[in-house]
């Protein structure tokens, strides 16, 4: 980041997306009233659901958690200018990994086998990203493709994975055996361990991001790639660096949800949370700090999707449209037009060819 | 000498036909049959690729477009009672996912990666909220027995009877080629691909023909739609297009950008997948099912990084064309 | 004779900029206007107004006596206007042919008649004696072909008033005085010119007319008979203009860069630097004349490590320099101001103090280990700021809302601010107000009084011939001679560059 921030305070970065929930949320309204609901109806459950009791809280930070660092995972990557659609793969590559480790070893105190699992969520999280990071860095192939790709390749070898060597014997539902009481992470405070490492890992990458000489060298390249050529920044290293790095947080996202929420890999219980990263990324401004409220935003509503169909009939997947709304309110420059300072733009780029 | 898509494709199609038809001549003309139907899908997709692109705009939505007038197609379809009527909502419901993608792209100057990804999420929220069980079109697409053709030998069944979005899409493919490299709009679509301040300083409105293309290639990308949910099937899942819009993409770029390229590109796909498929019907190969799934991606991945390098993209693709700033 | 332009009161500012103030201009059939003014004066913003690609704030224009409707560029062409652009608007993958034709084609139910296009282009061509091959394709063109192609395509529309932006910047001074030759001929056919350019020379040879614009305001109009270049500078820049750059005896010592059988390839894969060798001393500036894109931006990219080298050495202080390793010549001692500083030279959203120390961030005192030290770097950028005159309020400022001319200061800042042995200076002073070309001069020249070897790479034979102290001329990839520059005269130079033998 810059030497040191312009003096003037910039609020644009923190109310264009508050603006831009606020529409979403008016549309998504809208749409529930044609369906005959009363829209403040739905909103106040989802609200009080959510955040309005301690418990309420616990389940939406719980459900924050693998979202901030999906969000990371994406947000790093938007730093490098490199748009990883593909955290959802890396997510669960690491999710099972973790669970194989967590089932798999056996005798290990807690203090050992937490870890381990959550290296290995971390390390097939980032060997995924790794085929996307190599075809980007050496053959010039657009990382949103290979990453989508990618997902569905993943997701069809976790399918193979537990549905044979990594099933559990003489079970029908194909998942993988429970992890081993050594892996299974513990609560802390009443919240899941998983969210403080979560907002560590925040704090981490941030003060990377802003003190570090590789923390320049990402953002240098993701601004200019061809001044950062020429100031002797290596392109390729780089750019498998932060590819690298979002692949190890999204294998660490999927090895949290096993470890501490989930118990073991099922296919399909992890599904979204990666696309979800897309959303948080772009809504926290792809800024290392800002995912943590991104998330806890849409964990909310992630959390309380069903007990909105419950006490007020509405689908639960409107919190899928709901966030799809806010994505596009939060990245078209409709909203931010209103305020004149639009220079905080991330990096990003476009065209196939590098 | 340089790679083409067409000599891999008729390597493999002659490959692939010789063997089934030492074995069963019936086989060998159904494996055909059904790679123009995987095939189908794939290159009207890659057309939106190429309409958008030779006109310098990424869409990366097309998977959200196919998905969203796939939704649209079967319940329109369904309600109606009437499945033509289905298509054109289908194509219709297209075409307006090109318009905003055109408005973001080109009026708002988005980045069109992003723009793109937002088609899809945009997509995949709609289909998944209105999603309803128990809903069922009358029926799907009349196929069509071509009169002549059909009685041809070998030829004949493989390619007769297809329904009437295949018979379309082919002709439309060969429509946009011949516009493309000898009309004039094809000359001035490729000209603002390429360099829009010429074009523009040609008196071309590099606008007009940026919002032109991108929603007719919409509504290609709804007749794609159409054609999975009301030609292919006859339902609709929710994501149901499985990522058949950016494999298209591969192909557009395996096809150099050009229709008659991504054509062959998408036969190629189609071949390879209905080649593996008869295979494990015929269980000479023992595949598990998981991997048949991902032969398409990896696929995907492959041809890219074949081709990547070696081939050249629009040059304006990608960039949002400031007038004040040529 | 008929007035074919009238621009009455247009401005035109982009956010804060204002490129036109009020400015009124007339244009009569078979005149040349000259419209004269230094880089940044708003001439470029006041041709694309005339033409329809750049609406104006306010004022009117008329064609013909018609008012236009602004940002219309249609419009224009349909009225007769034809513009030849600084950049040149043609489409590098198309053939000769389908740039002429481009947005009128000869067609029958929208299908173009390719066959009648070709012939069309071949009788233009001959119409007016500017020969080209209707078949080839943009991007094998040399400039000077490419060029004509521009004003093929301008005459195609039947043009009543050519415009053409800055056509000689690209040329040797032989293909200019061709240029100006085959204007003189379009004026007697009854044509209105206006002609944009910076170099005096051109103007006095040419102009009927001249109008000089500073600063987004016209100072006036005058003819070149009432007028002399002094004069013309003086108006132009709104002060005494030294057109010769002071400087003392160049004291030339031991060799510090030496290129040895150097081959590079363009982006296109061609080999466009073929078997270069070249010395530069400490103490002197070597300048590289040559007409663009006979391998000069190859031959620094090569320099500095930047571009692959197919053959060669490049060897600095004794030292050789790896292949495809910037941050190695870097090191070595080479500084570079890149030709292209939006490109290369900047990250414009980063602050100016950031961009200071876009090459040496990891390293003392900007970094210790893996952390940046951000204190050490406003320091830095304070003090450059201030040493090297950039005009921003502090440096703390993101480059973007720099000029031109101080977004330049910035890269010389950098790359003249630390250990000076080799510095590579291509294009330094392009786009860039007179006032910053002076200073850049005066701190290439210093850095040469501190020992550096030089190496000035420019299309401005002007600025080659008042700073350099040798001079190498390049054509097609090669050093075809090489001057002291009191030896060196403009024509030989002139011919040299052209590829003719002198
Ligand atoms: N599209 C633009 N956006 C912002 N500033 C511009 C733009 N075009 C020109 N300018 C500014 O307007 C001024 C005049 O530019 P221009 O007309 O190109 O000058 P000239 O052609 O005389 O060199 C310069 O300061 C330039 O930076
Ligand atoms: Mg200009």
């Amino acid at each position: 980041m810059d030497a040191k921030q312009s003096r003037k305070l910039d609020f644009s970065p923190i109310l264009v997306p508050l603006l831009s929930i606020v529409v979403a949320l008016a549309f998504g309204g809208i749409l529930i009233f044609i369906q005959g609901i009363n829209p403040l109806l739905a909103y106040r459950v989802l609200f009080t659901t959510a955040f309005g009791s301690f418990d309420g809280i616990a389940i939406t930070l719980a459900k924050a958690t693998p979202l901030i660092l999906s969000g990371l995972a994406v947000a790093i990557c938007l730093r490098a200018g490199l748009f990883n659609i593909g955290a959802q793969g890396q997510l669960i590559s690491g999710a099972l990994a973790s669970a194989w480790a967590g089932y798999t070893f056996v005798g290990l105190p807690a203090l050992v086998h937490i870890p381990l699992a959550l290296i290995f969520g971390a390390f097939f999280g980032a060997l995924v990203a790794l085929v996307a990071a190599v075809l980007k860095a050496y053959r010039g192939v657009h990382e949103v493709i290979t990453t989508i790709m990618l997902n569905s390749i993943v997701i069809a070898l976790s399918d193979y994975l537990t549905s044979n060597p990594f099933k559990e014997p003489d079970q029908p539902l194909t998942r993988t055996p429970k992890i081993q009481d050594s892996a299974q992470m513990p609560d802390l405070l009443g919240l899941p361990l998983g969210f403080f490492l979560a907002i560590g890992l925040s704090i981490i990458l941030w003060w990377i991001m802003r003190n570090t000489t590789t923390g320049f060298s990402i953002e240098t390249i993701g601004r200019n790639k061809n001044a950062g050529w020429y100031a002797g920044i290596s392109v390729k290293k780089t750019i498998m660096l932060s590819m690298l790095i979002g692949g190890a947080v999204a294998g660490v996202a999927g090895a949290v949800e096993t470890l501490s929420i989930i118990g073991r890999f099922e296919p399909a219980f992890n599904a979204g949370l990666g696309f979800d990263g897309i959303t948080v990324a772009l809504l926290g401004r792809a800024n290392p700090l800002g995912v943590i409220p991104a998330a806890i935003l849409i964990g909310g509503m992630r959390a309380s999707g069903s007990t909105v169909q419950f006490e007020a009939g509405v689908a639960p997947e409107l919190v899928d449209l709901l966030l799809a709304m806010i994505l596009f309110f939060v990245t078209a420059p409709l909203l931010a037009r209103f305020f004149k300072n639009r220079k905080e733009n991330v990096a990003m780029t476009s065209g196939w060819s590098n | 000498m340089k790679l083409r898509t067409s000599h891999y494709l008729i390597f493999a199609f002659l490959a692939a036909f010789t063997y089934f038809y030492s074995k069963d001549g019936l086989v060998a003309t159904s494996v055909l049959y059904t790679a123009i139907q995987f095939a189908l899908p794939l290159a009207l997709a890659a057309m939106v690729g190429v309409m958008c692109e030779r006109t310098g705009v990424v869409n990366i939505g097309i998977e959200g477009t196919m998905l969203i007038s796939a939704f649209t197609a079967f319940f329109a379809g369904a309600i109606l009672k009437n499945t033509v009527q289905g298509m054109l909502v289908g194509v219709f419901t297209g075409a307006m996912m090109g318009l905003l993608l055109a408005l973001m792209a080109v009026n708002w100057k988005m980045d069109q990666i992003i723009a793109g990804v937002i088609l899809n999420i945009l997509a995949a929220g709609i289909t998944s909220f209105y999603y309803r069980q128990n809903y069922s079109i009358p029926s799907t697409l009349d196929p069509i027995d071509l009169p002549v053709v059909g009685a041809w030998p070998i030829l004949g069944p493989v390619l007769s009877f297809h329904g009437p979005i295949t018979y379309f899409g082919i002709f439309f493919i060969l429509g946009l080629w011949f516009a493309l490299y000898k009309t004039s709009w094809g000359l001035r679509s490729r000209a603002v691909g390429e360099h829009p301040s010429s074009a523009d300083t040609a008196g071309v409105s590099v606008t007009r023909l940026r919002y032109l293309n991108v929603t007719v290639a919409g509504a290609v990308g709804g007749l794609a739609g159409s054609y999975l949910a009301l030609e292919a099937v006859g339902i609709f899942e929710r994501g149901f297009t499985a990522g058949k819009g950016f494999t298209a993409l591969a192909i557009m770029i395996f096809g150099r950008w050009n229709p008659l390229g991504a054509l062959a590109a998408a036969l190629f796909f189609g071949l390879t997948q209905a080649v593996t498929n008869q295979l494990m019907i015929d269980e000479v190969v023992e595949i598990p099912p998981q991997f048949i799934n991902m032969l398409p991606y990896i696929l995907t991945i492959v041809v890219l990084a074949i081709s990547a390098g070696k081939v050249r993209p629009p040059a304006a693709e990608g960039i949002p064309y400031e007038k004040e700033k040529s | 004779m008929r007035t074919l332009l009238e621009v009455e009161g247009v401005s035109k500012g982009f956010g804060s900029v204002i490129a036109n103030e009020n400015i009124s201009l007339t244009v009569k059939e078979g005149e040349i206007l000259a419209l004269l003014g230094e880089n940044g004066a708003g001439k470029s913003t006041l041709v694309k107004a005339v033409f329809g690609l750049v609406k104006p704030d306010a004022g009117t224009i008329k064609i013909n006596g018609t008012v236009m409707e602004s940002g219309d560029t249609a419009a224009a062409i349909a009225s007769g206007v034809g513009m030849v652009h600084q950049h040149f608007q043609l489409v590098p993958v198309m053939s000769v042919t389908e740039n002429l034709i481009l947005g009128d084609e000869p067609k029958r139910f929208g299908v173009v008649n390719i066959k009648q296009a070709r012939k069309e282009a071949l009788a233009l061509s001959e119409k007016y004696g500017l020969e080209v091959d209707p078949d080839a394709i943009i991007e094998d063109l040399p400039v000077g072909m490419a060029q004509r192609v521009e004003i093929l395509k301008a005459l195609r529309r039947d043009v009543k008033l050519l415009i053409l932006d800055e056509p000689t910047a690209v040329l040797t001074p032989q293909e200019t005085d061709e240029l100006l030759e085959v204007l003189r001929n379009l004026a007697k056919r009854g044509v209105g010119i206006l002609f944009i350019t910076h170099k005096l020379r051109e103007v006095m040879a040419v102009a009927d007319r001249i109008a000089v614009l500073r600063g987004g305001k016209l100072m006036g109009t005058t003819t070149p008979k009432e007028s002399s270049e002094a004069k013309l500078a003086q108006m132009m820049v709104g002060r005494e203009v030294v057109l010769r750059v002071e400087k003392s005896q160049a004291k030339p010592k031991d060799v510090l860069l030496s290129i040895k059988n150097l081959r590079v390839s363009d982006d296109r894969k061609l080999e466009s630097v073929k078997d270069l060798s070249l010395e530069v001393h400490a103490g002197e500036i070597l300048g590289i004349a040559g007409v663009e894109g006979n391998g000069q931006r190859e031959l620094v990219e090569a320099i500095c490590s930047m571009r692959s080298r197919l053959s060669g050495e490049v060897i600095v202080k004794g030292q050789e320099i790896p292949n495809l390793n910037p941050r190695a010549a870097h090191l070595a001692g080479v500084s570079h101001i890149p030709e292209d500083r939006e490109k290369h030279g900047l990250v414009t959203s980063y602050s100016i103090a950031d961009n200071l120390v876009l090459n040496r961030f990891d390293q003392a005192p900007f970094a210790k280990g893996w952390i940046r030290n951000l204190e050490e770097v406003a320091n830095n950028g304070e003090a450059l700021v201030e040493k090297f005159d950039i005009r921003a309020p502090d440096a703390y400022l993101s480059a973007s809302s720099l000029s031109g001319g101080n977004k330049q200061k910035v890269v010389v800042a950098r790359e003249l601010s630390q250990q000076l042995d080799v510095v590579v200076a291509a294009q330094p002073t392009r786009g860039v107000d007179v006032g910053s070309i002076e200073f850049i001069h005066n701190q290439l020249i210093a850095a040469r009084d501190a020992g550096a070897a030089v190496l000035l790479v420019s299309a401005e034979l002007d600025e080659i011939l008042s700073l350099a102290d040798r001079i190498a001329v390049i054509s097609n990839g090669k050093i075809v001679a090489i001057f002291n520059s009191k030896e060196a005269d403009r024509n030989t130079i002139g011919r040299l560059m052209a590829g003719l033998a002198s």
